[in-house]
């Protein structure tokens, strides 16, 4: 299990390292000069340089490949171009709003998707079965924004129950699960259907293996393979998709923070590429891929963590 | 796979390859149609007509600048199309071959440099990309075409790879091998064509994502730029007129989820038809 643990250590750091070379030159190759787009078009040429100094754009590309990388891992990520406030400071408070969103819509699409996923199976070509994989169907053709656009139309504008976007910040806590919940329903719903049909066609599966029949020789009642035998295995592949999704509804948040104003990393990202403030983009992307590769790595620790067969396996 | 097909000739209609094969078909000849015939001119703004219901002489209404959103929706059409085929494609033409190669030297350098290479794309969602994109080039349908197929190439090569891995286990590869085949020439001639159902149906299925794609990147604006009409575009630009006129979201909306519905369903009819041992069981 160690060498495992490291082998997937390793791909982690060495992925990461990879993606901050492709994320850093590509940005570097941006026509352009960040401290030419702040001060305007009539500007000194002497304040110019100035400017470029003191934002260290005079220094050779890899000693600020360097220092960006260097940097990160102490946790400085930079001065924003636009902020002038650190990077860190500024994606410690969207990822605040962009964490616990992709969390409460992971939530909610494990809650309905699991088992509607399992009910399916078990009523395997009912009209039980035929329903839910329909509405999975539709639910997996539905763009979330639109979703969370009507939403909006029925819960704030129609219904009035939930406000149409903003975010309170966490001094309330209720208020702001309230800000998050039509966000997290809209990006929940698509994750959902998906959810459903994976599971059930795992379940289904499971439900064919051998171990099972074996089960329901030995005398365990349909309920108790079910729970005992078949159910844990066939979580097997869910888990995988889970850790997909999770990846991308913190990416696809980004979207989503569109429709309702959330002062999320998505805001953030779309406010700095039309300031050009190439800092602040190149670390929201540097932390949602760190993000990505950090839950694959964790979620394929638990897999090894629950079938040990798949400890030995190259990929 | 291909004797399954063989031991089982009878052709499999289901519900779910006739209702896509026409949604799907519908969408591409509204696409086609845009190139000839719209009803009305989408750049012609009309401050007469803005936010007519549907009925009338706008079967779909108008939309806040009294353009003809029947005749949108068709270009729209055009827009998502053009951008997920040649994402998709994109992908394929630069995925498979990775793929092909990767399996043929199972195991060596070159599979782990493809395979880690796969990694670090998955590593980037295609939202990530097409902002790093954005942020290099800026905004345009060119782009999102560039980052949704970047996206799908690395889908393409491990499912290539895979696929083709087990069938290099078969015995008429190993005959074709002892008759002095290349590896090239094998993966031509053997693996491609056993594995090219399952990259028709994949294709399908990434062609539907592509569209779901091609309107969030077009919604948050870095897709298809004014004045070409795009089904995200004419969401976003609906999102603050919603209350006002429901139909200016609903119709666009409503184009996406038929048009995914539709490749979707074709995707996993196909899929049936190809190989009926798959039948229910895509996930």
């Amino acid at each position: 299990m160690l060498s495992f643990v490291l082998r997937r250590a390793f791909t982690l750091v060495a992925t990461l390292m990879a993606a901050s070379v492709v994320i850093f030159f590509t940005l570097e190759v941006l026509p352009g000069d960040p401290a030419a787009f702040m001060l305007g078009l009539n500007v000194a040429p002497e304040a110019l340089a100035a400017l470029r100094e003191q934002l260290g754009l005079d220094a050779p590309v890899l000693l600020r490949f360097w220092q960006w990388v260097t940097g990160m891992l102490q946790g400085d990520f930079g001065i924003s171009y636009t902020y002038r406030v650190p990077v860190a400071g500024l994606i410690a408070d969207r990822l605040l709003v962009s964490l616990p969103l992709a969390i409460y819509a992971l939530a909610l699409a494990v809650l309905v998707g699991i088992p509607v996923g399992v009910l399916a199976a078990i009523k395997r070509n009912g009209p039980v079965d035929t329903a839910a994989m329909g509405l999975a169907q539709i639910g997996i053709a539905l763009p979330n924004f639109w979703f969370a656009m009507l939403l909006v139309l029925l819960f704030s504008v129609t219904l009035r129950w939930f406000s149409s976007g903003g975010f309170p910040g966490w001094d309330d806590p209720g208020a702001a699960i309230a800000a998050l919940t039509l966000p997290a329903v809209a990006l929940a719903l698509p994750q959902a259907a998906i959810l459903a049909r994976v599971m059930r066609s795992s379940l289904l599966d499971t439900l064919d293996e051998d171990y099972v029949r074996t089960a329901r020789a030995k005398g365990l009642s349909r309920r108790q393979a079910l729970w005992h035998h078949a159910l844990r295995n066939a979580l097997i592949p869910v888990l995988t998709i889970m850790g997909l999704q999770f990846s991308f509804l913190l990416a696809g948040g980004i979207i989503i923070e569109n429709v309702f104003y959330l002062p999320g990393l998505g805001r953030l990202a779309f406010q700095a590429i039309t300031a050009r403030d190439l800092i602040v983009v190149r670390s929201v992307v540097m932390i949602l891929v760190f993000a990505v590769v950090l839950v694959t790595f964790l979620v394929d620790l638990g897999y090894a963590a629950i079938d040990p067969r798949l400890r030995r396996g190259r990929t | 796979m291909s004797h399954a097909i063989k031991n089982s000739r009878k052709r499999r209609l289901t519900p779910s390859l006739v209702a896509g094969a026409g949604l799907s078909g519908a969408f591409v000849i509204m696409a086609l149609l845009s190139l000839v015939w719209t009803p009305f001119d989408v750049t012609q703004l009309s401050v007469g007509s803005r936010l007519l219901p549907p009925g009338g002489e706008h079967w779909l209404g108008t939309d806040h600048f009294g353009r003809d959103m029947f005749s949108m929706i068709l270009v729209g059409a055009r827009t998502s199309i053009a951008v997920a085929l040649i994402a998709v494609g994109m992908g394929m033409v630069i995925g498979v071959p990775l793929g092909l190669l990767a399996a043929a030297r199972s195991g060596s350098v070159l599979d782990d440099i493809v395979m880690r290479g796969n990694d670090l794309v998955f590593a980037f969602p295609a939202l990530i990309i097409a902002i790093l994109i954005t942020a290099v080039f800026g905004p345009g349908a060119v782009n999102a075409i560039i980052a949704i197929g970047i996206f799908n190439i690395p889908v393409f090569a491990r499912l290539t790879r895979g696929a083709a891995l087990s069938i290099w286990q078969r015995e008429f590869i190993m005959a074709a091998r002892l008759a002095g085949k290349g590896r090239v020439l094998i993966s031509l001639e053997h693996i491609l064509p056993n594995i090219t159902n399952m990259l028709i149906v994949q294709g399908t299925i990434q062609f539907s994502l592509g569209i779901l794609a091609e309107a969030g990147l077009a919604y948050v604006g870095l897709g298809a730029q004014p004045p070409l009409p795009s089904w995200g575009r004419m969401l976003a630009e609906a999102q603050t007129m919603i209350a006002l006129a429901p139909h200016v979201a609903l119709v666009p909306g409503l184009a996406i989820v038929f048009a995914v519905l539709g490749l979707n369903l074709f995707g996993d009819g196909l899929r049936d038809l190809f190989d009926p041992r798959l039948r229910g069981a895509r996930a």
